[in-house]
């Protein structure tokens, strides 16, 4: 499904990202762990495709299009979702109006016609269902007000409405009470299909707890150091990041 | 691939700020113009075409002797480019028949153009709920629905229809808002006024359709001077709409009008602008220059009147449409929207003036800039020593789109009664390649973006107008911010 090449990024001319590579297979959940100014946040910005990053190597393929080609909004519509470590607030749009906007342009871009108002309310409560989010987020504007945990469910609500083929979920996790953490690896456990895949993105391990991934790796320095199983995490948690940073200087 | 986020951003603001304007065609119409220039030759030979009565002859003389004695305001926060005033020609009317009795008499290339500005003027076209002043140049081509207006005592017709036929009312009500004395550009009105449209509600009658006046500049090297006056007896209600286009043109045409409004007791107004004068190309040629005068009184206990107003044209706009809410409990409402793109420049706002008691106004202000806009929101509230318990609740909010516009806020405030409320909230934002970035991570083009977020920015305006023209306004918006994101 994605196929990261040596991957070079940066901002503001400084290096980031230093040769990154990741092959996410249909179905896979992927986490990506390491210390902060790792690079995680920035290797999610270069898939959206954030235009402040400036690519400077290696390649990557999304279902076998060149994504680093494909304009952000294109690539939403080809299933690509990312869900905000900060997600951003917009005044004076209703969360009705932005998803039925989106949802409707990624309609179109699967020649479906667009959902009738009652239809789309309909899709709108089954899924806040799903994702045990109040009701009442739905009427206000986009994040506006909305306290840390409630943008992050509302990033989960969003991903439920999209049904993304490729999730990233950025540090979903940081800043979520015990109570919310769990809804959200909820909600993901529960888009979970055959056909679609996630990368997890985190700094802890206690996320990792309810959303179990096949695949776990180490960002270090703007490198993939370490890539395991699930008991990586768990090393992780009880050896800390120090570990690996002595395992990566002691090779160099 | 290499990607610069700083030409990016000024990529899509370019890109965004190119929209078109799409009511710049030009009628080829036969049409009657007077040569260039003022003196009170000229002054008498528009009242004379008109057939006016000698005392409105010399309501116009006394305007123009007082304006010559004036200077054109400096104190707006626009760059006004020297006006020549000489160089103006002050009547210009397509060629027709003296009096058009029914429809089949009017020029069809009249008719042609009114349809395609969406104002269709046969009464079976238009939308049942809404009569038309259609006002190209100088004249009323048609007011329609008069008939069934009439039926109710309503009057609506072109104000030289007025002062033919309603000489006492127009005569009693005329200057008495707005004196020919109040401004500059309210002197050279008085002076050279063409048409405009005259309303007369009365007492105890609920209009029935939205009353409209659609004005339409087509003729080049012509100022449009018209004049509206509105006048609501006691419980009486109507709703009026007025909306404005001229065609592409590289020299800039003066617009100076008037709009008095008169509200007496238990009367409501509702006055709602959606004005879309040519605002000039995109490096700032041409355009509009609207410098209007628009005030009511609430003289009646009880009254009401409320500006909704819609502006994305001009390449300049000097406006307050403001209320002196004279009677106690009298109501006076502003809500805009000024839109500022490419090289335009608004200096809008309003001015409340309490006078009676309990006396309650309501301030809406939407700046938008895009481009090179420049936009000023400037307004006054006034609260006179006997306005006991009198409120005021202001908000004007400014959103950037780019780095090279300007929002500027210029609020006065004048108290003299202890016991009166005033409150003022301003905001400032810009829209955000964060805001930009997370629609289009949602699938969300960076243009229809820019359309949601400036919807929701200006809905609570919006909302305010007649909902026919409330679809219109938003679509409007929107072609005026076409191609503009920061």
């Amino acid at each position: 499904m994605l196929s990261i090449k040596n991957l070079e990024a940066g901002i503001n001319g400084k290096m980031i990202l230093k040769g990154i590579s990741l092959e996410v297979k249909a179905g896979e959940i992927h986490a990506i762990m390491g210390p902060n100014g790792s690079g995680k946040s920035t290797l999610a910005a270069v898939l959206a495709g954030r235009d402040t990053v400036e690519i400077r190597g290696g390649s990557v393929t999304y279902m076998g299009n060149d994504l680093l080609q494909m304009a952000p909004e294109d690539r939403s519509k080809e299933g690509i979702f990312l869900g905000f470590q900060y997600p951003i607030e917009i005044p004076g749009v209703s969360m009705v109006n932005f998803m039925k906007t989106a949802v409707n342009e990624h309609r179109k871009h699967k020649g479906l016609p667009q959902l009738s108002a009652s239809d789309f309310l309909k899709l709108m409560r089954e899924k806040k269902e799903m994702v045990e989010i109040d009701s009442k987020l739905a009427n206000r504007s986009v994040n506006e007000g909305f306290s840390g945990g409630e943008k992050k469910k509302n990033e989960i609500f969003q991903m439920a409405m999209l049904e993304p083929k490729l999730a990233i979920l950025d540090e979903t996790d940081s800043g979520l009470d015990i109570d919310a953490l769990r809804i959200v690896a909820n909600g993901v456990n529960r888009l979970r299909r055959p056909d679609n895949s996630s990368i997890v993105i985190t700094h802890y391990q206690r996320l990792l707890d309810y959303i179990v991934p096949d695949v776990v790796h180490v960002l270090y320095d703007g490198r993939i150091v370490k890539t395991a199983g699930k008991e990586l995490a768990l090393e992780l948690e009880e050896k800390g990041y120090d570990w690996i940073r002595k395992e990566v200087d002691n090779q160099n | 691939m290499q990607v610069c986020m700083e030409n990016d951003q000024d990529n899509i603001i370019n890109d965004i700020t190119s929209g078109e304007y799409k009511y710049g065609f030009y009628t080829d119409i036969e049409t009657e113009k007077i040569p260039k220039g003022l003196n009170e030759d000229v002054i008498r030979l528009i009242s004379k075409k008109k057939g006016e009565p000698d005392w409105l002859l010399e309501f116009r003389l006394k305007s123009f002797r007082h304006w010559l004695t004036m200077k054109m305001p400096g104190w707006a926060n626009l760059k006004i480019p020297e006006i020549d005033y000489q160089d103006i020609i002050y009547y210009a009317a397509p060629k027709q028949k003296p009096a058009p009795e029914s429809i089949d008499d009017i020029d069809p290339e009249l008719k042609k153009t009114f349809d395609r500005l969406g104002i269709p003027l046969e009464e079976q076209k238009r939308l049942s709920g809404v009569a038309v002043d259609a006002v190209m140049d100088s004249v009323s081509v048609k007011t329609t629905f008069r008939e069934t207006l009439a039926e109710l005592g309503i009057i609506f017709c072109s104000f030289s229809e007025a002062v033919r036929e309603y000489p006492d009312l127009v005569k009693r009500y005329l200057g008495t808002v707005v004196p020919h004395t109040d401004n500059f550009f309210a002197a050279l009105n008085s002076a050279v006024f063409s048409d405009g449209s005259f309303c007369y509600i009365p007492k105890g009658v609920r209009c029935p359709m939205e009353l409209s006046t659609y004005f339409r500049i087509n003729a080049a090297n012509t100022g449009q001077f018209e004049r509206t006056l509105l006048v609501a007896d006691e419980e009486s209600y109507v709703s009026y709409l007025e909306g404005c286009t001229a065609p592409m043109r590289d020299e800039n045409q003066l617009h100076a009008a008037i709009v008095e409004i008169i509200a007496e007791k238990n009367a409501e107004v509702k006055y709602s602008t959606v004005q879309n004068w040519y605002p000039g190309d995109r490096e700032g040629r041409g355009g509009i220059f609207n410098f209007v005068t628009k005030r009511g009184i609430c003289r009646g206990d009880n009254s009401k009147i409320s500006w909704t107003q819609v502006e994305t044209g001009s390449a300049i706009t000097w406006k307050y449409p403001s209320c002196i809410l004279r009677g106690d409990n009298s109501i006076g409402e502003f809500y805009s929207v000024a839109v500022t793109n490419n090289h335009q420049q608004a200096d809008t706002g309003t001015k409340m003036i309490h006078i009676g008691k309990n006396t309650r106004s309501t301030i809406v202000s939407k700046g938008i800039s895009a481009g090179h806009g420049q936009n000023s929101y400037r307004g006054l509230v006034k609260v006179l020593k006997n306005a006991s318990s009198s409120r005021n609740f202001s908000q004007c909010d400014s959103l950037l789109l780019g780095d090279k516009c300007g929002a500027h806020t210029f609020p006065y405030l004048e108290v003299d009664n202890q016991s009166a409320i005033v409150e003022h909230e301003a905001t400032t934002s810009k829209i955000g390649e964060d805001q930009i970035f997370y629609c289009n991570q949602r699938g969300i083009s960076t243009e229809d973006a820019i359309a949601l977020i400036v919807n929701g920015y200006a809905r609570e305006v919006i909302n305010k107008l007649p909902m026919e023209f409330a679809v219109e306004a938003q679509k409007l918006l929107q072609i005026s911010l076409e191609g503009s994101v920061g």
